[in-house]
């Protein structure tokens, strides 16, 4: 009896002893044979995302320079393209009414724009002037992540973070997720306060959560966004191509310096300031 | 089987109940929807009339998808002429109205499709521009 009992308890310890051996043994060999295969092809140029290392960028990623010298020379410039973008794209308006506020491009003081930069000694024209602020399109959008229905998403083609608002259900997860306050919720049905209708963009109904949308619907008929429209040859909205050293966005930010917000939070974003 | 004087004349009540719909309409469905044809006098569309009034549901899906999620909003030609995909682009671009044509459908197979609460017909706009 006792000897079977010895034998019993031997047999069930080497056992568990092979069961929680065997996960370790299998992730050994593997390993080995990835470290192999990856040794076998060294022509993978591209260096492991590690650290402060960027991944090459691929593909078109559209963006904006904001030049606010431009802006703070003529501040009527800015008024321009808020109402064309309203325009365009069937913005209610509230009149001052802060809770029910549709947001796509806005005015901010630097202090609520830029949170990060130091506010004390402001130059004049920065302190006196409103800092136009829309959706960054980040290259690594938290709202897009936040969104539990795939309404929000990051369009491969070019990089704008796009909406479809027959999904959004209106958690207003990306809401929160947002770092730049970018998005705006319909508290109730908005068609009432849209002054005047553009046929070829639709409203939003009440608990659609909507932002700037980099005016997809525009590009697509190769028209610039409204807002870059608005601005033509004044200079204070350059829109393009991040990804193309040849484009007039790239030029011009490799010739002055700018500043994007919060770039400390790891969102990239697409819209850049020259102040 | 026990209980015959009860269970029988429960069972007729019981489907008498049932079909109540249907016979107290007197077998009849009602007259069948007409919707209007496009007051422009378009007889073409981008699909045959019954392939549309079949399916245009699934067609609205699929230009919904094309155009937000894949970008692709190449127009649709259909014997030369060029149609935009959209419910607001395309269809009521020839079916301007809402109520005598879309609805009268909708309200007949008992759907309430909320395309409209975003999509802008166009009485809707001419509406806001008298305002």
């Amino acid at each position: 009896m006792d000897k079977q009992r010895r034998k019993f308890l031997k047999i069930a310890g080497a056992s568990a002893l092979a069961g929680i051996g065997a996960p370790a043994l299998v992730k050994l060999t593997a390993g080995s044979a990835y470290a192999s295969t990856h040794g076998a092809a060294p022509a993978h140029g591209a260096a492991p995302a590690t650290g402060h290392a960027e991944a090459a960028p691929t593909g078109v990623r559209l963006g904006m320079v904001i030049d606010m010298r431009v802006i703070a020379d003529h501040p009527a410039l800015l008024d321009k393209a808020i109402s064309s973008c309203t325009e365009a794209h069937n913005i209610p308006d509230f009149a001052g009414d802060r809770k029910n506020e549709i947001k796509w491009i806005w005015k901010a003081p630097f202090g609520s724009v830029f949170t990060e930069h130091s506010t004390s000694h402001l130059p004049k024209m920065v302190q006196d002037t409103d800092f136009a602020v829309l959706c960054n399109h980040c290259d690594d959008p938290p709202c897009v992540r936040a969104c539990p229905t795939k309404a929000t998403f990051k369009v491969k083609a070019n990089g704008i973070v796009a909406m479809d608002f027959h999904r959004c259900i209106g958690c207003r997860f990306c809401m929160a997720a947002c770092p730049y306050g970018a998005r705006s919720f319909n508290w109730q049905d908005p068609r009432p306060y849209v002054k005047k209708y553009n046929p070829d963009f639709p409203t939003r109904m009440r608990g659609v959560v909507e932002k700037c949308n980099f005016c997809g619907e525009r590009l697509a008929l190769g028209k610039e966004p409204a807002c870059v429209e608005a601005c033509k040859g004044t200079g204070a909205i350059v829109f393009g191509d991040l990804n193309d050293p040849q484009s007039e966005i790239r030029q011009i930010l490799d010739r002055e310096f700018t500043i994007q917000r919060k770039p400390s939070l790891g969102t990239k974003p697409s819209v850049f300031y020259i102040v | 089987m026990y209980n015959k004087s009860t269970i029988i004349p429960g069972l007729i009540l019981f489907v008498l109940f049932v079909t109540f719909p249907v016979w107290f309409n007197g077998l009849d469905a009602g007259a069948v929807p007409k919707p209007e044809m496009p007051p422009g006098g378009q007889k073409q569309c981008v699909l045959p009339a019954a392939e549309m009034r079949a399916s245009h549901m699934q067609l609205l899906n699929e230009w919904r998808d094309n155009v937000l999620r894949d970008g692709n909003r190449v127009t649709v030609e259909v014997d030369g002429k060029e149609y935009r995909k959209g419910l607001q682009m395309a269809c009521m671009e020839c079916h301007t109205s809402q109520e005598k044509f879309c609805d009268t459908c909708h309200v007949y197979a008992s759907v309430k499709p909320y395309c409209w609460d975003c999509h802008i017909t166009p009485e809707a706009a001419a509406k806001k521009e008298t305002h």
